[in-house]
């Protein structure tokens, strides 16, 4: 299944956050998308999954999602959105309850998902007893485990600190290489955009139109932090943004 | 000066304090002192028996209260008229109060209503109620109601009104039903908002149950306490007195002991 995202424009009362957004996102590829602060990054990630209702546009299914998916459309938070009364397992198993599941699968589903994530020890934990990295790994299982046709990261990496960052992105690679899954990840992190996207969508600061979309050819698992070519790639894009970054930055949050 | 040693001294420690530690012999110890000098007050003769029975008679009281089978009479009116007022009026008060919270249209309706009659000290409606409901066990067991109604609901609406939205559209986001969103998310979450509340109005309760018992009943700890008060019977009153705080000690006990149980996912 693609998402189609048609001229695409949103407006918060006065307040022009994005405009004319044309994008597509391909079956088993990751859209980065990077943008100033305040530009609307977010807004369209709403209107991608359908929390909001865009002011003009539209978003499209193209194709049917995979039968086996629940919940086509699936978000990974940046506060991660965990329940904090209930446990790792609980936590997915929120998700896959009430959707007519036999109890057998959802056990292997909610086994499979935490194997996957690394997570299968720490099952009975809560998530005040979970560090930051872990917890997000958790809010990952939980995408993973309804079988999403794409996946929404809202800058699921920014609270964490950096080593853990770069485990966890380890980790979502690694989950893509075995499984290629569709996302479009939002960031402000050049680094993460870089390495993690098919395509990195840059939108101008408010109100957000796409100032570019760069393609990367090197294999998603073939890239490395020492890479000069995507460090080139990174270089480039932070020229681009260096200016709208500056100028967004000035600006007054109601402006 | 490159090989002269300097000076080493520690650096002076001035952190610390400020921090409550459980110390817990000194709480059974102060009430043992207490009720020592009392008693020897009492025995001594500087504590007159009128104004002050000495500890061991109001033992004694509680000992003719519990061998004539008052006891259980007095206890089990009061906890009745309490169980039976504080179970029904949280339960109503969880309902309106997840209505208000979950529904416009039950905010804008009925939590100026609510807003309105919660500082009314409810004791002040007894009469009223004495005429609705009887001189019996209904009017007090409506005052308890009505009591331990309104900071539920308040508690209730204010602890959903509080909900972490981030959670809720997450439940969204995954497709779950409205109800189960309500059952799964949005109540778990209100819930320690919910248990303040209850503590409130579970001390509401008690008072409001003495001074009805005070009003007009036959048996209650409350109307035990006033006849005794009546007779200068001062070793009844303090006996009556407290069981009083044993009973709020209990009720005080069991809030703790909910929090604990079903709270222990606070960071
Ligand atoms: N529900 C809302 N009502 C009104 N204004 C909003 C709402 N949500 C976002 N905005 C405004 O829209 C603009 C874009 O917000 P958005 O959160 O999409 O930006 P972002 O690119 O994700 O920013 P950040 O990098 O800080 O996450 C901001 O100026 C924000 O104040
Ligand atoms: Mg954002």
């Amino acid at each position: 299944m693609d998402l189609k995202v048609q001229g695409l424009s949103h407006r918060y009362d006065d307040l022009e956050v994005l405009r004319g957004i044309d994008l597509t996102i391909r079956q088993g590829e990751i859209v980065s998308v990077i943008g100033p602060s305040g530009c609307g990054k977010s807004t369209l990630l709403r209107l991608i999954g359908g929390l909001e209702r865009p002011t003009e546009g539209e978003v499209l299914q193209v194709g049917e999602p995979p039968a086996d998916s629940l919940n086509p459309l699936t978000y990974v938070f940046q506060d991660f959105a965990l329940l904090p009364w209930r446990t790792v397992k609980g936590n997915v198993s929120l998700v896959l309850e009430s959707k007519g599941l036999a109890q057998a699968e959802t056990d292997a589903r909610i086994a499979d998902v935490l194997a996957r994530t690394r997570l299968t020890d720490f099952a009975d934990a809560i998530p005040k007893q979970l560090s930051g990295g872990m917890k997000q790994r958790v809010a990952i299982a939980r995408a993973l485990s309804v079988n999403p046709a794409v996946l929404l990261m809202d800058e699921p990496l920014s609270a964490l600190d950096s080593q853990t960052r770069e485990l966890l992105m380890d980790d979502l690679i690694q989950l893509w290489a075995r499984e290629p899954f569709t996302s479009c990840y939002v960031t402000h992190n050049l680094n993460e955009a870089v390495r993690l996207g098919h395509k990195v969508v840059v939108l101008s600061r408010r109100p957000g139109v796409i100032r570019e979309i760069v393609t990367i050819d090197t294999p998603v698992p073939k890239r490395s932090i020492s890479d000069p070519a995507l460090a080139e790639i990174q270089q480039s894009l932070w020229e681009m943004m260096r200016e709208e970054a500056m100028t967004a930055d000035m600006e007054l949050a109601d402006g | 000066m490159a090989d002269e040693p300097e000076r080493a001294q520690p650096v002076k420690f001035r952190g610390g304090g400020f921090v409550s530690k459980p110390r817990r012999f000194v709480a059974p110890l102060v009430f043992a002192v207490l009720i020592a000098i009392w008693e020897w007050g009492a025995r001594a003769g500087w504590i007159s028996p009128l104004v002050l029975p000495a500890p061991s008679e109001a033992f004694e009281a509680f000992k003719d209260l519990v061998e004539s089978g008052q006891l259980l009479r007095h206890l089990s009116a009061s906890l009745q008229r309490l169980i039976v007022g504080f179970t029904a009026g949280t339960t109503l008060g969880l309902t309106v109060g997840t209505f208000i919270g979950l529904f416009s249209i039950a905010r804008s309706g009925l939590a100026p209503l609510v807003a309105a009659i919660f500082p009314i000290p409810k004791i002040a409606l007894l009469p009223l109620f004495i005429i609705w409901f009887g001189i019996g066990e209904g009017s007090k067991v409506a005052t308890i109601l009505f009591g331990s109604f309104f900071p539920t609901v308040i508690a209730t609406y204010s602890g959903i009104d509080n909900v972490d939205r981030g959670l809720i559209r997450m439940g969204q986001s995954f497709n779950l039903t409205y109800r189960d969103i309500v059952r799964k998310i949005v109540l778990p979450a209100a819930l320690p908002a919910i248990l303040s509340g209850m503590r409130i109005s579970a001390s509401i309760s008690i008072i409001l149950l003495v001074a009805a018992e005070m009003i007009g009943a036959e048996y209650g700890i409350g109307a035990y306490v006033l006849l005794a008060g009546n007779l200068m019977a001062t070793d009844q009153l303090i006996a009556g007195v407290a069981m009083l705080s044993i009973l709020g000690l209990t009720v005080n006990w069991l809030i703790n002991l909910a929090e604990r149980r079903f709270l222990k996912w606070r960071a």
